[in-house]
Order: structure tokens, then sequence, then C-alpha cells
């Protein structure tokens, strides 16, 4: 193989006049982290509702959970990106359509909503086993006590589960940070994006894609450690993820 | 105080748990439940605080019937103190805050006064060192009286008692049936299932054995340890007697 190492390209200026391949590679980064945590956010939100659902004795409520979480985890995150955002504005009507097409930055809000909501269906089903998990007689003492069921959710079984779920849900944060790279297919440059951008203007593959798990490495086990700390600091002693 | 006539209780459509079980429990009385595993004790007194539907008959607590759908659920329950086999501490409240939870999220006290009154009944079960541990941290026995301090929290106007001792080893159950005595001498109205017929025979003022879902025997303790009327109830008394 004839290949021409340069590590110094990343200080190079980029022909998109932007500033050097580093800073269109951080740019990159950047985009990517804010997508990765928006996402995250609509994951946590729609996930507990729709967890909490799944475990409420009302069979309409576990049942419009079920339909959810099916819908939105079986089907391929890059299909689902698709659907939401080239037959999404066909279906609607048109004025509807157009303003979705018209939008600014509709790939970013494409990619944080449809992710997040791919997500959420993930975090639904940790919430519900984590829930499901406690014993039956903590809802009972709380019932007992006179909550009412959403005070018992709120105040008893909800800190446990999210306790209990805590590092299956440490992965899952990762998984959308990697996940948002599927968002180039839609047009959202962010670091995948930005490395192949940077891979065609200068030809340096290597150097390029290197960068670019570098930073997603890092961001991770930023994560990761973020999450260990967080773990340590609800640690409840006795308990799996008590000291 | 508690009045329950003609209950009858199916789970799904197959299992008669309580058939047409009729009987009561007057201001100040404590009545022992009893009776071989799987009886109906359990479900019987969970019917009172409505922890558990039923099907037909009526429960009526201080004037108010429970299975009436216009019933509000969360103020009659938060009248009426339970205390579980498992003890149903929420293991991520300190035990102080195990105490004040529902005092200021259901009664609407202030945080102080919940405070004091927590500290004082802790106090009386003998645990007042012990208010900002975790209940992981305390031995079954002292969880236990944790347990009925954060009942009587509430001021009921009863108890109720599903099986207090079961779980636990055989030194600590002295613990709780001290303080459980000094409450009925206190002049506590209690229900009690249990298998401590030292305990009935102390406080008791009535036993009821149970079998197969049918109330067999309710009669005053006297009687019921002289000379039960049913061969059942003889056979049970003197197989857990005879040791």
């Amino acid at each position: 193989m004839n290949y021409h190492w340069n590590w110094r390209i990343f200080w190079e200026p980029a022909p998109n006049g932007t500033g050097t391949y580093l800073d269109m590679l951080l740019s990159g980064l950047l985009l990517t982290i804010e997508t990765a945590i928006c996402a995250w956010i609509i994951a946590l939100i729609c996930g507990s509702i729709v967890g909490v659902l799944r475990t409420l004795p009302s069979k309409t409520a576990s049942r419009i959970g079920f339909l959810y979480v099916e819908f939105f985890r079986n089907m391929p995150l890059l299909v689902q990106l698709f659907l939401w955002f080239f037959v999404l504005p066909e279906v609607l009507p048109n004025a509807w359509g157009l303003w979705l097409k018209q939008m600014p930055n509709a790939p970013f809000f494409t990619a944080t909503i449809g992710l997040g909501l791919f997500m959420s269906a993930r975090v639904a089903e940790q919430l519900r086993s984590g829930i499901g998990s406690l014993p039956r007689g903590q809802k009972l003492a709380a019932t007992a006590l006179g909550l009412t069921t959403a005070q018992t959710y709120r105040y008893v079984l909800l800190p446990m589960a999210f306790r209990i779920v805590l590092p299956p849900l440490t992965s899952e944060f990762l998984s959308t940070v990697k996940n948002t790279s599927v968002a180039i297919t839609i047009g959202l440059i962010e670091l995948t994006a930005q490395a192949r951008a940077m891979q065609e203007f200068s030809f340096q593959v290597f150097e390029a894609f290197t960068a670019a798990t570098v930073l997603y490495l890092l961001v991770n086990i930023v994560v990761a450690v973020a999450m260990r700390f967080v773990e340590r600091g609800v640690a409840i002693p006795g308990y799996i993820t008590g000291k | 105080m508690i009045e329950i006539s003609h209950v009858d209780k199916w789970y799904g459509t197959g299992f008669q748990a309580l058939k047409d079980c009729t009987t009561s429990v007057a201001k100040g009385e404590v009545v022992v439940v009893c009776g071989p595993s799987g009886s109906g004790k359990s479900t019987l007194i969970k019917c009172v605080n409505a922890l558990e539907p039923f099907q037909s008959g009526e429960i009526v607590l201080d004037g108010i019937k429970v299975n009436d759908p216009k019933t509000d659920l969360p103020k009659l329950r938060a009248r009426v103190g339970m205390v579980f086999q498992h003890f149903e501490l929420f293991p991520h409240l300190k035990i102080i805050e195990n105490l004040c939870l529902a005092q200021e999220k259901v009664l609407g006290r202030s945080h102080e006064d919940a405070m004091a009154k927590g500290a004082k009944l802790l106090d009386r079960v003998g645990l007042k060192d012990h208010a900002r541990k975790f209940p992981a941290e305390l031995s079954g026995g002292q969880q236990q009286r944790v347990a009925i301090a954060r009942a009587l929290a509430m001021d009921p106007i009863a108890m109720l008692f599903d099986e207090p001792t079961s779980a636990l080893d055989p030194e600590m159950i002295s613990e709780v049936l001290d303080v459980m005595v000094d409450l009925a001498r206190e002049g506590m109205t209690m229900m009690v299932v249990t298998h401590e017929m030292g305990f009935a025979s102390k406080v008791a003022n009535r036993v009821i054995f149970m079998d197969q879902g049918e109330i067999v025997e309710d009669a005053p303790k006297t009687d019921f340890f002289g000379s039960p009327r049913s061969d059942r109830a003889q056979k049970f008394l003197s197989k857990i007697l005879s040791h």
C-alpha cells in the first residue's frame, strides 16, 4: 500500500473555508453531542412515561405502551429516520409537508426526535423490568399508607426502579451517542459526516477516521465515567449499586 | 369499627379465595385471624383496606363502605395502618424519611411536624438512634418495628397486621410482639393475621379460624383455646401447639 501518512493534516486549512480540518471535525463532534443529548432527553421522558404505562393495572394503558414499544423497536433506526425525513412530509397535507421541508435545521430535528423515539422504546422496556423487579409489597405498602398511584410511582417505585436500571441505561446512553452517526444519511453534518468530508477533501482517510474514532471514544468514556459517578451518588447501602 | 359481611372473592374466574366471610372488629378490640396457608387470611385482611378487590358482599370501615366506587380510597387507607410480612420499608429512604413520607404527602403535615412525630414514634419502638440509617442496615425485627411506627405516624383508627412475624428469626419475634402487645393494651383496634398463639392468648379478644376461604370459627379467645367447636380448628391447634 502506497499511503502517504500526514498527521499534520488536522492543522491545515480545510477547503470549505471554515478553518482547519480539526475545526471541521470538532464542529461535527459538537453536533454529535448536541444531537445525542437532545435525543437522550426525549428518550428518557417518553421512555419513562411508556415504561410506567406498561406497569399500570389498566389494560388500555399497558396495551398502548406495548404498541408504542413494538412500533419503535422493531424497525431499523435507519428506516425510521427515512420515514420521518422523506415519507412523513409527503403523506401530510400539502401545507404541513411544505413547512416541514422548509424548516431550517430539519436534519437536526428529525435526527433528535427520530433517534429519541427509537431509544425511548428501549428505555421503556428497561424501566418496565426495573419496576417489575421491585417486590409487589412495595406498591401495596405505599397504597396502604394512602399514597395515590401517581405518588406511589413518584416517591416509592420510580426512585428504586431507576437506581436498578441505571447500569443498562448507561449502555443506552452510549448507544444514543453512537447511533447519531446514522443521521449522516439524512444530511446531518455530524462527526462521521465531517470525517468523510475531510477524507474527500484531503484523501487522508486513515487520519480522518482515526480522529473520529478517538473522538467517539472520548465522548463515551466521559459519559461512562459520569454515569459511574451518578451511580455512586445515588447508591443505597445493601443494594446492587451500593458500596 | 370494621364490619365485614358476606364477602366473596374469586381470583380470575376459577379459584374462590373467600367464601361468604362475615365478621366484625369492634372499637378497641383485638382480633387474631389464623388458619393454614392458603386459607384466605391475608386476602381477607387486604380486603379491609381495599388492597384486594372483592366481587360481592360489603366491608364497612368506621361507617364508610370500602367497596363503594365513590369512596375516596387513598383517604380511607390513610386512616388504617397496615404492617406487612416483609416489612416493605422504602429502601431508598432513611428510617425517619420512611416515617415522614406519607405524613407529608398524604396528610399534608409540615416537614417539622412530621419529623417530630416520626422521632417520637421511633423512640417509642426503641429505635431513636437509627433514624438516619437506611432500612437495609437494620435487622428484620428492627425493620418491622419501624414499619409499625410508620403506620402509627398516620394516627390510624385501626391497625391491620399481615403475618408481621412470619419472616423473622425466632429471637426477633418477641421484640415485635412486645410492641404489638403494648399497642393492644393501649386500646388500639387491631386485626392480626398470625400464627403466634402466645400473642393471641395474651391480648386477643376474639380468634377467627379460617380454612379454604371460609371463616370456620369466630369465637372469644377463651372458647377458641378451650374448646374449639370445629374438627378442623382442633386439628390445626393440636399441630401448632404440640411443639
